[in-house]
């Protein structure tokens, strides 16, 4: 069980919240001028790092607003969480930082 | 075609009828007791608090200011309005059931110049009061919110979950719609009120009074 820090309603249990995968995915602004393989990564590829990992949650039984989770997938220490629009803190999670594996989404902004 | 102008033609539609799922269920009586509150007039609000002007025309419309920070209930003098902080562009109004269709006119006259929505949802909820000994501990039972009073003192409100349904918790400073049980126990003051969908009415009632019987005395 995890508690979770709503930017807006406060520290919450984790069963308030519903997980949405991977955050700050941009999707093409001209998808007809995508080929196949890159709409595809845009579509499917997702990092799945073993260690930092910025993810979308949603305050489903509170809010219900989107925001941003900065979590070790690793242990689930969860160091920021922080709304849409804004920017990911600088977080030093030690060796093997996740954000630096598997970087294959031409969409993902860097 | 239908003449939509010929309103003779059209049926006449059904008188509204606000009685829940909880309406034809007796209260849960006890040392912890359960009922359904008289249905209020519901009015969900969405707009920039962040626009002075957006908050200073809900507050001429409403003859209150809207509540800005997060959980928390603000209520008119006469304490017959409440409006629920529900997210950081979101309140919930609950006013007199007859005084709700002029109240909707009100906001949306007050304000027409800004981006907002005023919508009215009196049927899609319905309240239910849990009060006495064990109102706390009973709720604890389905809801992960810390209901200590320290942390959700009367006053607060929060959403959160009753089991698997969404709930809008408070507790009352004072509420003037009881007067059914006389309480001399300063122990068996605990009140809250439990907003829920109608849809899950029937689940959350039962889910309460299951846990009421089991943690009775
Ligand atoms: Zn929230």
């Amino acid at each position: 069980m995890l508690l979770i820090k709503c930017p807006w309603c406060g520290t919450r249990d984790m069963s308030e919240f519903s997980y949405h995968g991977e955050a700050h995915l941009l999707r093409p602004p001209a998808p007809a001028e995508v080929d196949d393989a890159q709409w595809g990564a845009y579509l499917f590829a997702r990092k799945n790092p073993k260690g930092l990992h910025r993810e979308r949650w949603m305050h489903a039984h509170g809010c219900r607003r989107w925001f941003n989770v900065l979590r070790d997938t690793r242990d689930d220490r969860i160091y920021a969480t922080y709304r849409p629009g804004d920017s990911p803190p600088d977080v030093d999670a030690g060796d093997d930082n996740g954000e630096n594996n598997g970087d294959n989404n031409p969409g993902n902004p860097t | 075609m239908v003449d939509f102008d010929n309103t003779d033609a059209m049926p006449t539609p059904p008188t509204p009828t606000p009685t829940s799922p909880a309406a034809a269920r007796a209260p849960v009586d006890g040392e912890t007791r359960l009922r359904e509150l008289s249905c209020c007039g519901k009015i969900n609000l969405r707009g920039d608090p962040g626009d002075e002007n957006f908050t200073r025309a809900a507050a001429d419309a409403l003859g209150m200011a809207l509540p800005l920070a997060p959980n928390t209930v603000a209520t008119d003098a006469r304490g017959t309005v409440l409006v629920f902080w529900l997210g950081p562009d979101e309140w919930l109004i609950h006013l007199p059931l007859n005084d709700t269709e002029s109240q909707l006119q009100q906001l949306r006259q007050h304000l027409a110049p800004f981006h907002h929505a005023a919508t009215e949802v009196t049927d899609y909820y319905t309240a239910l009061e849990l009060r006495g000994k064990h109102a706390a501990d009973v709720l604890a039972r389905g809801c992960p919110l810390d209901l200590h009073p320290r942390v959700f003192p009367p006053g607060a409100c929060a959403q959160s979950r009753f089991g698997n349904a969404s709930v809008l918790l408070y507790q009352p400073a004072q509420l003037d719609d009881g007067g059914d049980h006389d309480d001399g126990n300063a122990n068996d003051s605990a009140r809250f009120l439990i907003q829920v969908r109608w849809s899950f009415t029937d689940y959350v009632w039962d889910y309460l009074a299951t846990v009421i019987d089991a943690l009775a005395d």
